[in-house]
């Protein structure tokens, strides 16, 4: 289970930006999953409600966005559906994740002076 | 302090980070990255389930290019350093990363991996990934490029089920092919279902006890080469940034 390592790295950044505008509180934090990004988001909050404890982050909120895959044809653009074959049935090309793939911290509401 | 009154009341704001949560280690693959291609070795990130045939594949490529083309290796593992005492035994140069309960490298483990493991000297060096389908294939180690291995017997629809992993493969080596007449696997599906998750899915069906496929196998790594051996080749690694601490 990486969603272990996953949190301790956004709590480790929260903590930094937070430093950094001297925050007294954390809110909030909003998070992007990507559906390929190889995180179960359940699992990803799970972790997140266990390992916030003693953290700054004990009493913020986590918001996670889902974003599901969308494939296109690297050549020609053309929408390509998931569970189809990875490859432009107009023009060969191999197809890529337009979105998905996301893992990010987006925003942090925090108090601060 | 407030602004407007002095009263010194907080005040709440949003501050925008728009960065990946994986920020750190993919900083540390870069330094990687940057440490194979100023020594022009290949690095690739071999992974794959436990027992799929990760070590078996590596000991026949090293005995297959019979010191033509110099392969090393670091080998992850939750515990035991067997996969690489394998690979030594096999003539690879191998050092064994132990991860305890990690269930993946990452960047930061093969970077102290490098230190003292002779990289410069090799044309090729794969990492060994720990086995597992589902965590390692988030994590840039600093390759150039991801293989997995995937054996005949684990059904035909583990492509389906772990399409992050073999999204994010180059490569795929169907291993143990030589089994495949003594199972009711259809070899077929197991590349339709690989091509609905894989861009343009590479698969090449290979046998490290028969040898087959080893001849396309090792055209792909020579392929793959081609862009270092175009390039200044530097012993020395170069100069170290400030590595991040480790987390506990």
């Amino acid at each position: 289970m990486h969603e272990y390592s996953l949190i301790q790295a956004l709590l480790e950044r929260v903590e930094r930006e937070a430093r950094a505008h001297q925050a007294t509180r954390i809110h909030k934090l909003k998070v992007r999953l990507g559906e390929q990004a190889g995180v179960d988001p359940e699992l990803f909050s799970t972790a997140y409600q266990m390992f916030r404890q003693g953290t700054l982050c004990e009493g913020a909120e986590l918001e996670v966005k889902k974003v599901p895959a969308r494939w296109t044809c690297s050549g020609c653009g053309r929408a390509i559906a998931s569970g189809e074959v990875l490859v432009c049935p107009d023009c060969g090309a191999p197809a890529k994740l337009a979105e998905g793939d996301e893992l990010f911290l987006d925003s942090i509401d925090m108090e601060v002076p | 302090m407030c602004s407007t009154c002095g009263c010194g009341d907080t005040k709440l704001v949003p501050v925008d980070v728009h960065d990946r949560l994986l920020a750190t280690n993919d900083q540390q693959a870069r330094h990687n990255r940057e440490h194979f291609q100023t020594q022009g070795v290949l690095a690739l990130n071999l992974m794959g389930s436990p027992g799929s045939g990760k070590t078996a594949i590596l000991e026949a490529t090293a005995k297959a290019l019979d010191g033509k083309v110099r392969v090393g290796a670091v080998s992850g593992d939750l515990a035991t350093d067997n996969d690489a005492q394998r690979l030594r035994a096999a003539g690879i140069p191998a050092a064994a990363i132990t991860t305890g309960q990690g269930c993946h490298l990452d960047a930061e483990l093969v970077h102290h991996a490098l230190h003292g493991f002779p990289t410069a000297e090799l044309d090729v060096f794969f990492i060994e990934n720990v086995g597992n389908l589902v965590c390692p294939a988030i994590y840039d180690l600093g390759q150039a490029a991801n293989v997995v291995a995937l054996s005949v017997t684990e059904g035909e629809d583990k492509p389906l089920k772990y399409p992050v992993m073999f999204r994010n493969a180059q490569l795929v080596l169907l291993t143990k092919v030589d089994l495949v007449p003594h199972l009711e696997v259809r070899v077929e599906l197991i590349r339709e279902n690989l091509s609905k998750v894989m861009p343009g899915a590479k698969v090449i069906s290979f046998s490290a006890r028969t040898g087959e496929g080893m001849k396309e196998w090792l055209a792909w790594l020579e392929e793959q080469r081609k862009p270092l051996l175009d390039r200044p080749r530097f012993k020395a690694p170069h100069e170290h940034r400030n590595i991040l601490a480790r987390p506990r």
